[in-house]
C-alpha cells in the first residue's frame, strides 16, 4: 500500500509539471504584448522597453518560464495590474467561495447519483429504472448556464424564494444559514449535470456486480436482497465510483465558472472570466493553475481512496 | 464447425448491409425518439434560408422586446428588435456546425496522436501520453477557457479550444484500440507479407479504429455543442453580429427580469439538441461496441464474427458453425474430405478423442508390437521420396535453416524508479536444425517459448542472442531482414480467425504478398490467388467472401495460401490445427503434408499434440522452460523418451487410450 502511494504521488510530478509548462504555454502564447496591455497605446517604445525588461518579457522562453516557476513554488504569483495586489492574495480570498460551491455540489451529486444509480439498477427495466433514466438523459444534456437562468427566472424572480445571487445578503447577513439560501439555486445548477453522469456509472457498475457471482452466492445462502444489495452490489460497485467522483470534481470546478458568473458569486471562476476579459494574463495564469492543481490533488485522494476499498489495486 | 462453406450470401452485397444496419438502428425506440428529437432541431435549422424568415440581424428598434406570439415574429424579438424565430433557426446551424467541426477536429488530431503513440511506442508513446495526461488533468471546461484566454474571444477560437480539450478522449481511445490490434495476428501477417509499416496503419489498423473513432464522437459531440455555446454565452466564443445559440443566451440573460423569453429557447433548443444526440449516440454505441452492453464482458473469449470489434457494418450476422453439407460440385472440399477420412482412420485421430490421446495410442501400439500397418505414414527415415529429396539438398554441411543459442528475454518495466527490473528468460539458448524439405516439430506444453521461437524464426521478435542461420547465412540478429529473406520464410498462425483483418476479402488477404513482395500487377495477380486458392483447397467463388463468412478451416486454408503467395521455402506453423475441430485438423494435416512433398517446403511444425507432430514431421525437439531437452527422430523421440521431461509429456496423455491399446 506505501508503494502504491508513493507510485501514485510520483506519478503525480509529471503531471504537475506537465499542467505548469500547458499553463505557462498558454498564456506567453497571447498575440499582442502585455506590456502595451498594462501602459495603453498611447504608451512611448521606450517605457515598452522598459516595462519588458522589468517584467522579465525579454528574455528567452525556457528562462521566463523557471523564473515563473520558482515563484510560483514560492507561493509568488506575481502582481495583478488590474486589481493592483498580488495575485496570491486574490486566489486566497476566491478560493473559500468556490471551494463551498463545488464541495457542495459534489456532495449532492454523489448523494443524488448515487442512490438514484443504485434504485435503477435494482429495478432494472422496471419503472423507477425508466423514469430515472428519462431524468438521467435529460440531466446529462442540460446547459448549466441555461439551468441557472431558469432557476432565477422561476425561484427568484417569480416565485421569490430564493436570491438572485451573491453569497450573503448585502445587510444582515452573513450567518450559516444566509449562506445556505444564496447556495442553494446555484449547487443545484452545478449538481445536475454532474448527477447524470453518477447515476449513469452507478447503474452501470451496480449492475456489473449483480452479475458477479459472489452476489449469487450471497443470494443463495439466503440473505435478505436488502442485505445483499447494501453490502455486495453496492459496496463493490462503490470501489469504481470513487474515481469517477474525482473526475466529477474536475467537471464541477469547470462548470463553477458559469454558476459563479451567473450568480454572482464571489469566486475564482468569476475572477478568471473578469481577467479574460481585461487580459489580466497573472491572474487568469495563478486562477488556472491552482484550479488545476486541486483537481490533481483530488484524483490522488480519490485513486488512495479507491485502493483502499480495494486491496487488489494497489497490488496491481 | 466444419470445412464446408458456411450460408452466407455469395454475392456480398455491400448495399444491403448498409440498410441492415439502419434497420437494427432504427429498431431501438429510444434511437427513434432521438432521432425525432434531432429533426425537430435541425430540420427547420437547415430549412432556414428558404422559410420567409425575417433577416437574422435586421434591428427595427420600434419593435424592441415584444413578446412572443405579439406581432413582431412568432417568438417575438430581443433588445434590438431582431426577430427571435430567425436568429433561433440560424443560430442553431452555427452551434450545430462549430461543435460538429470541433468533433472532426478533435477526431482527426486525437485519432493520429492515439496511432502514433500505439505504434511508435516507447518515447513517443510516453512524450505525448504524458502530455495527454497533463492535458486530461485539467478540469475539463477550465483549459478550454485558458485557451481562449490566450487566443482571444472568437467563435474559431472557442472551437479550437473546445477541440484541443478533447484530444484526449480520442487520443485514449484510439490508442487503446490501435494498441489491441498491433498485436493481432494479422498485422504479424501483413508484415510478414512485407507491408511497409505506413500501410500497415493506414489500410490495417486505421480502418479497424473508425468505429472507435465513431463511438468517441458520439459521446463527445453533445459535450461540445454544450462547451461551445457555454464560452459563447461567457462573450468568448460567438462575437457579434454573428450568433450561435450560446451567445443568444449570453444576450437574454441581462433581460432575464424584463424578458425571460429571450433566453428560455435558445437553451431549450440546446437541451433537445443534447438529448437527440445522447440517444442516438446511445444507439450507435450499442451497434458497434457489443463489449458495452451488459454480460458481454463476462462472456467465454471464443472467437465469433460477432466478438470481433469492428464487424464491418455491424450487420452480418455471425456466421453460424455450417452444419457439416457438402454442396454438389464442391470437389476440392470433397477431395479433402476424404483425404482426412483415411488419415483419421489411419491415425487414430478420431474425433471422440481429445487432441493428445492419439499419439499415445500409437506409441502403445508399436510397444505392443503393432509395426506400421496400412493406411499409416511411414516413418520418416522409410519414406523414399523424402530421403532422396533431403539427400539431394544435403550436399554439405550446411543445414538448411539452423540457430544457434537462440535466446529472449523480456524485462518488466521499472514500477518505481529504484525498483530492480524483473526478467523473464522465455528461451534460453535454443539450437535446432532443420534440412531443406524435411518438418521439424517443436512440442512442449504453453508457456515453454515455443512461440517466442517461432516468432523469432520469422523475424517478428528480435531475439536478444544468439544467431538464425538460413543455409548456412546468418539473418535476422536485429527485427526485420531485407525483403528477400522474409518473402522465404512465413508463418502460418494458431487462431485461423484472428490471423485474417476482418476488413478485407479473401482475395486481398491473399494477395498482399504478390503485391508486396513480388511486385505482381493486377492481372497476374487474379491468376496466382486463383491457383493459391486451388492449391489450398478453397472453391473459386470464396474470393470475394470476408473471413467472418468462412469456417475456422477454410480461415486457416486463407492463411496457408497467404505464406504460400509470398513463395516461401520454409512454413514455421504455429500450432496450426489445433483451434480446429478435430475432423477439420486431419484435413488441414494432410493438405499441408502434400503440399509439402509437391512445393518441397521445410517446415518448423509447432504443436503441444504429439499425435500431429509424429503425423507431420520427421524430426521433433521437445521444449520446456524454454530450453531444448531432448531431440531427434520422430519415432525415436517418441517411441523411446531418453528425457524425463518427455516421458512425463507422453505420461500426462489420459489413461484411457492406454487400456483400450
Amino acid at each position: 500500500m506505501a508503494s502504491y502511494v508513493a507510485r501514485r504521488l510520483l506519478y503525480a510530478l509529471p503531471v504537475l509539471f506537465g499542467i505548469s509548462v500547458i499553463v505557462f504555454l498558454v498564456i506567453s502564447l497571447i498575440p499582442g504584448d502585455p506590456a502595451t496591455a498594462i501602459l495603453g497605446s498611447f504608451a512611448t517604445p521606450e517605457n515598452v522597453e522598459r516595462l519588458n525588461r522589468q517584467l522579465g518579457l525579454d528574455r528567452p522562453l525556457p528562462v521566463q518560464y523557471l523564473t515563473w516557476l520558482g515563484g510560483v513554488l514560492d507561493g509568488d504569483f506575481g502582481r495583478s495590474f488590474t486589481l493592483n495586489r498580488p495575485v496570491l492574495d486574490e486566489l486566497a480570498d476566491r478560493a473559500g467561495p468556490t471551494l463551498i460551491l463545488a464541495a457542495t455540489a459534489l456532495v449532492l451529486c454523489a448523494i443524488l447519483g448515487l442512490a438514484a444509480g443504485t434504485v435503477a439498477a435494482v429495478h432494472q427495466y422496471g419503472w423507477p429504472d425508466r423514469i430515472l433514466s428519462i431524468l438521467v438523459l435529460i440531466g446529462i444534456s442540460t446547459p448549466s448556464f441555461w439551468l441557472g437562468l431558469m432557476l432565477i427566472v422561476l425561484f427568484s424572480i417569480t416565485l421569490g424564494w430564493f436570491p438572485t445571487g451573491d453569497m450573503y445578503s448585502l445587510f444582515g447577513g452573513g450567518g450559516p444559514l444566509d449562506l445556505l439560501w444564496h447556495l442553494t439555486l446555484p449547487a443545484t445548477a452545478l449538481a445536475v449535470v454532474a448527477t447524470g453522469v453518477v447515476a449513469r456509472l452507478t447503474r452501470a457498475n451496480v449492475l456489473e456486480v449483480f452479475r458477479q457471482d459472489h452476489v449469487r452466492t450471497a443470494r443463495a445462502k439466503g440473505l435478505r436482497e436488502r442485505t445483499v444489495i447494501r453490502r455486495h452490489a453496492f459496496r463493490n460497485a462503490l470501489v469504481n465510483l470513487v474515481p469517477i467522483l474525482g473526475i466529477q470534481a474536475g467537471f464541477v470546478l469547470g462548470g463553477a465558472v458559469y454558476i459563479e458568473e451567473i450568480f454572482q458569486w464571489p469566486g475564482l471562476g468569476r475572477m478568471l472570466v473578469t481577467a479574460i476579459s481585461t487580459r489580466d494574463i497573472l491572474l487568469v495564469q495563478g486562477g488556472v493553475m491552482v484550479i488545476a492543481v486541486a483537481f490533481v490533488a483530488i484524483n490522488l485522494v480519490t485513486d488512495i481512496v479507491q485502493a483502499l476499498l480495494d486491496p487488489r489495486i494497489a497490488v496491481r | 464447425m466444419t470445412d464446408a462453406p458456411a450460408p452466407a450470401a455469395a454475392p456480398r452485397p455491400a448495399r444491403r448491409n448498409r440498410l441492415a444496419w439502419w434497420r437494427r438502428l432504427t429498431a431501438n425506440p429510444m434511437t427513434l425518439v432521438g432521432m425525432g428529437c434531432l429533426a425537430l432541431v435541425l430540420v427547420p435549422a437547415l430549412l432556414a434560408p428558404v422559410l420567409p424568415l425575417a433577416d437574422p440581424d435586421d434591428t427595427v428598434l420600434s419593435a424592441r422586446l415584444t413578446p412572443p406570439f405579439a406581432d413582431a415574429g412568432p417568438l417575438g424579438t430581443d433588445h434590438l428588435g431582431r426577430d427571435l424565430l430567425s436568429r433561433l433557426l440560424w443560430g442553431t446551424q452555427v452551434s450545430v456546425a462549430v461543435g460538429v467541426a470541433a468533433t472532426l477536429v478533435a477526431a482527426l488530431i486525437g485519432g493520429g496522436i492515439g496511432l502514433l503513440a500505439a505504434f511508435y511506442g516507447r518515447w513517443v508513446d510516453m512524450l505525448l501520453m504524458r502530455s495527454i495526461d497533463a492535458l486530461m488533468a485539467f478540469p475539463y471546461l477550465l483549459l478550454a477557457l485558458a485557451i481562449v484566454a490566450a487566443l482571444g474571444p472568437s467563435l474559431m477560437n472557442a472551437l479550437l479550444a473546445i477541440s484541443i480539450v478533447n484530444i484526449p478522449f480520442f487520443a485514449r481511445a484510439v490508442r487503446g484500440q490501435a494498441l489491441a490490434i498491433r498485436a493481432t495476428d494479422y498485422i504479424a501477417a501483413a508484415r510478414l507479407s512485407g507491408m511497409p509499416e505506413w500501410k500497415i496503419i493506414v489500410t490495417e489498423v486505421v480502418p479497424n479504429v473508425v468505429p472507435v473513432i465513431v463511438v468517441t464522437m458520439s459521446t463527445t459531440l453533445s459535450w461540445m455543442i454544450l462547451e461551445t455555446a457555454g464560452l459563447s454565452f461567457l462573450g468568448l466564443g460567438a462575437q457579434p453580429p454573428t450568433a450561435d445559440l450560446g451567445s443568444m443566451l449570453g444576450d437574454g440573460r441581462e433581460l432575464i427580469y424584463t424578458a425571460p423569453w429571450v433566453s428560455i429557447l435558445p437553451g431549450a433548443v440546446i437541451l433537445i439538441l443534447a438529448i437527440g444526440i445522447n440517444l442516438v449516440g446511445d444507439g450507435v454505441r450499442d451497434l458497434l461496441d457489443p463489449r458495452l452492453k451488459g454480460g458481454a464482458l463476462t462472456r467465454p473469449a471464443a472467437r465469433t464474427a460477432t466478438d470481433l470489434p469492428p464487424a464491418p457494418a455491424g450487420a452480418m450476422p455471425p456466421a453460424a458453425p455450417a452444419p457439416a453439407m457438402v454442396p454438389p460440385g464442391d470437389r476440392a472440399d470433397r477431395r479433402a474430405a476424404a483425404g482426412a477420412r483415411r488419415a483419421a482412420a489411419g491415425l487414430c485421430l478420431r474425433p471422440a478423442l481429445p487432441p493428445g490421446r492419439a499419439g499415445l495410442r500409437r506409441r502403445t501400439d508399436r510397444r505392443a508390437g503393432a509395426g506400421p500397418g496400412a493406411g499409416r505414414p511411414l516413418p520418416a527415415d522409410r519414406r523414399p521420396s523424402r530421403r532422396s529429396r533431403a539427400g539431394g539438398t544435403r550436399g554439405g554441411m550446411t543445414t538448411f535453416l539452423t540457430t544457434e543459442g537462440l535466446t529472449k528475454t523480456y524485462r518488466s518495466t521499472r514500477r518505481l524508479p529504484w525498483a530492480a527490473r524483473a526478467e523473464v528468460r522465455a528461451v534460453r539458448g535454443v539450437d535446432l536444425a532443420v534440412d531443406r524439405g524435411r518438418s521439424l516439430g517443436l512440442v512442449g506444453e504453453s508457456g515453454c517459448g515455443k512461440s517466442t521461437v517461432a516468432r523469432m524464426l520469422v523475424g517478428l521478435l528480435p531475439p536478444t542472442g544468439g544467431t538464425i542461420r538460413l543455409d548456412g547465412v546468418p539473418i535476422r540478429t536485429g527485427g526485420f531482414a531485407d525483403r528477400a529473406i522474409r518473402g522465404r520464410i512465413q508463418m502460418v498462425f494458431q487462431d485461423p480467425l484472428g490471423s485474417l483483418n476482418p476488413r478485407k476479402t479473401v482475395r486481398q488477404l491473399i494477395e498482399v504478398p504478390l503485391i508486396e513482395l513480388l511486385g505482381m500487377d493486377g492481372a497476374a495477380r487474379k491468376r496466382r490467388v486463383a491457383e493459391l486458392m486451388d492449391m489450398v483447397g478453397l472453391r473459386p467463388e470464396f474470393v470475394d467472401r470476408y473471413p467472418h463468412e468462412v469456417s475456422g478451416g477454410q480461415c486457416q486454408r486463407i492463411g496457408i495460401a497467404r505464406a504460400l503467395a509470398a513463395e516461401a521455402e520454409i512454413l514455421v506453423l504455429d500450432e496450426p490445427v489445433s483451434a480446429l475441430d478435430v475432423s477439420i485438423q486431419a484435413q488441414i494435416l494432410t493438405m499441408l503434408d502434400d503440399l509439402r512433398t509437391r512445393l518441397g517446403l521445410t517446415f518448423v511444425f509447432i504443436s503441444h499434440d504429439l499425435s500431429v507432430i509424429s503425423h507431420v514431421c520427421d524430426t521433433v525437439a521437445v521444449m520446456t522452460d524454454g530450453a531444448v531437452v531432448e531431440e531427434g527422430p520422430v519415432d525415436k523421440v517418441l517411441g523411446d523418451p531418453q528425457h524425463a521431461y518427455t516421458r512425463t509429456l507422453l505420461d500426462s496423455v489420459p489413461a484411457l487410450a492406454r487400456a483400450t491399446g
